[in-house]
């Protein structure tokens, strides 16, 4: 075991499956002999070499295109597009080949790709460093959808993503890569250090790319959420005083029902927050699988805590972001009605 | 408005009801054009993306350095594939018009392509086809009644009834699947061909895009991980001038070649005659050597001319000259290639008649056996279940609820 923050872990992770498997390949922007600008990838290229870990053009499309046919060729490439602000042009990749090719080829051919991703704001990174387009990919058929929450579940998520035969978007909130946020923005810094998700062992695990976890439990309400969020609501719970049943999605394409189900079914009353933007947004989906699952069990209707649905703006971060205050006034609201 | 508009739109030479031109392709007489050999510096080769190379002359002799070393059974074996590709294209397109089979693409007049470059790779190199590439499948043994279960998406068909037709593939032999977005397939083919390089082996790769495809950013971004890797790729652009209904200088042919995109990156590119078979396969034999040898990759210029629509939904007649193909300078290629070896002593106008008639039945043959495996409308029809596997490797829960809620709908089992 040893204390990581959640860029050593991605870190250990890509190391760990370097060495155990001769298919593994990371490429993408900066990535090479810098290491990453997050350096989630510093010092692997020069322990396995220039043609394992690639520095590539910048051209996201270009570089989930020529993942695609390194997999097709029978490895397994780790893309790293430097902000998920930034995927969009390799959108085209992702959603009409990475997905579809296993299925439009009869089970023929597929193409293991892990494409990772920085995402999320409170970094001040203003509109174009900042986003969370999660449910753009979950709503696209035949894509693993994962976004991680602490340095513990990073590792051991990025290892069953490169292991796994599906693709795999994997988002990773950056503002939580060096410490956790519990949503005050005018707390100091801390580091995960302090956090028991901050022990990562050194070698190989995994963890599940289909279940769900249960971070806080409690009888009062459950909160659904993920991300930088998790941390976000922990905090929040605490301060509004309820015993809160915390539910970290982690793996959102597919989703973990059952714990979901059970949990609501138990507390009656539910919460939905997340950082993306609102309509459409994934915490739709969770907000409707909720209803459908527990409807006779609700004592509340569902609400939802997320982003506005504007583009992130610089200046008025802290207004945009869910930040600890609008939790609790979520929480407060599902526990005073009905 | 009262400024005249000072945009430049490009048009065609000739319209429905006009002459047809074709005074805009430059044109290279047979043998004239040098031999360079396949290792040469991008800077030595430059000429080859502006001149056009060919071998075949107007008398059907094979001219020049780049006559291919190609042995007459060779050349007999790509007739008889470009025939039969032409047999299978027009059984389909007619079946099609019959509504046996809901859409069709004909690679009519483009038969060399397939063909000649076709035979310039090895078993081992693995191909990424655009959608008149059926002439790659069928020279690449996939077997015309697995070509038609597909297009008939029966319950024989390799894509399991999940692709409208022709979208093909051939993992066995290396083929790539066939996408309806155009050019996603070249940077996955230098991606593979990276992959080659990275795990020491000898493969290499190929793919094709149409000349209205090369305006995709996937274009770009292929040719520009091919450059900086030196990844063993041949990239070859059909210029069949037309794009649906856009001619090619829609998409930016009037200024340049598009061979001659491959020199601003640092590749090779070069201008061919794709209506002469032997100087597509000297062309694609010399970039398949090139790309094997650690010289890296090619961008191939393929000038030929689309005989028919764009496909079934397609009617060129309202946008081209409805006698342009017969116009066209380069001509047939497989009345070229067949006079050609006529004249070499090797074949004979009863030869190919009766190679048409085995063709042709050989193509009912195959298409009353891929019809026993069902149609659209007519059973055996496949397993409507099948429609949710193979979207992950193994069905998530959400899958499984959605195919029981089928089952139950249509009164099948859950």
């Amino acid at each position: 075991m040893s204390q990581m923050n959640m860029i050593q872990a991605i870190r250990s992770a890509h190391d760990v499956m370097l060495e155990r498997d001769a298919t593994v390949v990371a490429l993408g922007q900066d990535i090479g002999y810098f290491g990453g600008v997050f350096r989630c990838t510093e010092g692997l290229q020069e322990k396995y070499g220039e043609h394992r870990v690639l520095d590539a053009p910048i051209a996201e499309g270009g570089i989930i295109g020529a993942a695609i046919g390194l997999a097709v060729n029978g490895l397994r490439p780790v893309a790293e597009i430097q902000f998920a602000d930034y995927i969009y042009p390799g959108f085209d990749q992702v959603v009409s080949e990475l997905s579809r090719l296993r299925y439009r080829s009869g089970g023929d051919f597929f193409a293991p790709v892990v494409i990772r991703t920085p995402c999320g704001g409170g970094i001040r990174g203003g509109q174009t460093h900042s986003q969370s387009p999660e449910g753009i990919f979950t709503h696209v058929s035949g894509v693993r959808t994962v976004m991680v929450s602490n340095p513990y579940d990073a590792k051991g998520l990025l290892i069953s993503a490169i292991e796994s035969d599906d693709p795999v978007v994997f988002f990773e909130p950056k503002r939580i890569y060096n410490g956790p946020f519990d949503g005050d923005p005018d707390k100091p810094a801390v580091s995960w250090a302090a956090h028991p998700k901050g022990e990562v062992p050194d070698d190989y695990y995994t963890v599940p790319l289909d279940k769900a976890e249960i971070v806080e439990t409690g009888d009062d309400l459950t909160i659904i959420t993920y991300g930088t969020i998790v941390h976000v609501a922990q905090a929040a719970a605490q301060r509004a005083g309820v015993n809160a049943e915390i539910i970290d999605v982690r793996t959102l394409m597919p989703l973990d029902v059952e714990t979901l189900r059970d949990s609501v079914c138990r507390t009656g009353r539910c919460l939905v927050a997340h950082e993306a933007t609102r309509f459409c947004g994934y915490g739709a989906e969770l907000v409707a699988t909720v209803q459908k699952e527990c409807f006779w069990h609700l004592e509340a209707p569902i609400s939802r805590v997320t982003g506005w649905d504007t583009p992130y703006p610089h200046a008025f971060e802290w207004q945009y972001f869910p930040v600890q205050q609008r939790l609790v006034d979520g929480i407060r609201k599902v526990m005073e009605t009905g | 408005m009262n400024k005249k508009p000072r945009i430049h739109i490009p048009q065609p030479t000739a319209r429905p009801g006009e002459a047809p031109d074709f005074s805009y392709l430059a044109l290279s007489p047979a043998g004239a054009v040098d031999r360079p050999e396949p290792d040469a510096r991008v800077a030595d080769v430059a000429f080859l993306a502006h001149e056009l190379v060919r071998v075949l002359d107007d008398e059907h002799v094979a001219q020049g350095p780049w006559a291919p070393a190609l042995d007459s059974d060779e050349r007999v074996r790509a007739l008889e594939l470009m025939v039969l590709t032409r047999a299978f294209d027009d059984r389909m397109l007619r079946m099609q018009r019959q509504g046996k089979i809901t859409f069709y693409m004909q690679a009519l007049g483009e038969e060399a392509v397939s063909i000649g470059q076709g035979m310039a790779f090895e078993p081992g190199d693995m191909m990424f086809p655009a959608y008149r590439n059926q002439g790659l499948y069928i020279m690449r043994d996939t077997g015309l009644v697995d070509m038609m279960c597909q297009c008939l998406s029966n319950t024989r068909d390799m894509c399991k009834g999940r692709q409208m037709p022709i979208f093909y593939h051939n993992r066995k032999n290396n083929i790539f699947s066939i996408s309806g977005n155009l050019a996603t397939q070249y940077p996955q083919a230098v991606g593979w061909a990276m992959g080659s390089q990275i795990k020491g082996e000898d493969h290499i790769a190929a793919s094709w895009v149409g000349d209205g495809s090369t305006a995709e950013a996937d274009f770009h971004y292929a040719l520009t991980f091919a450059a900086v890797y030196n990844a063993p790729v041949v990239l070859n652009v059909t210029n069949n001038q037309w794009a649906i209904s856009t001619f090619q200088g829609i998409a930016g042919g009037e200024r340049q070649t598009f061979a001659a995109r491959g020199l601003g990156y640092g590749i090779p590119g070069i201008r061919v005659d794709g209506n002469d078979l032997l100087a597509v396969y000297a062309v694609t034999r010399w970039a398949a050597d090139r790309a094997r040898s650690g010289h890296g990759p090619t961008l191939i210029e393929l000038v030929t001319y689309r005989g028919g629509a764009h496909s079934t939904s397609d009617d060129p007649s309202r946008y081209r000259p409805k006698d342009e193909w017969q116009a066209f300078p380069l001509g047939d290629p497989v009345d070229r290639l067949k006079r050609h070896l006529v004249r070499n002593g090797d074949w004979s106008e009863e030869r190919h008649a009766a190679l048409e008639q085995e063709s042709k039945a050989t193509v009912d043959a195959a298409w009353k056996e891929a019809t026993a495996y069902g149609t659209l409308t007519e059973p055996p029809f496949l397993d409507v279940e099948l429609m949710f596997e193979d979207v992950f490797a193994e069905m998530p829960e959400h899958l499984e609820l959605q195919r029981r809620k089928l089952m139950r709908s249509r009164g099948g089992r859950a």
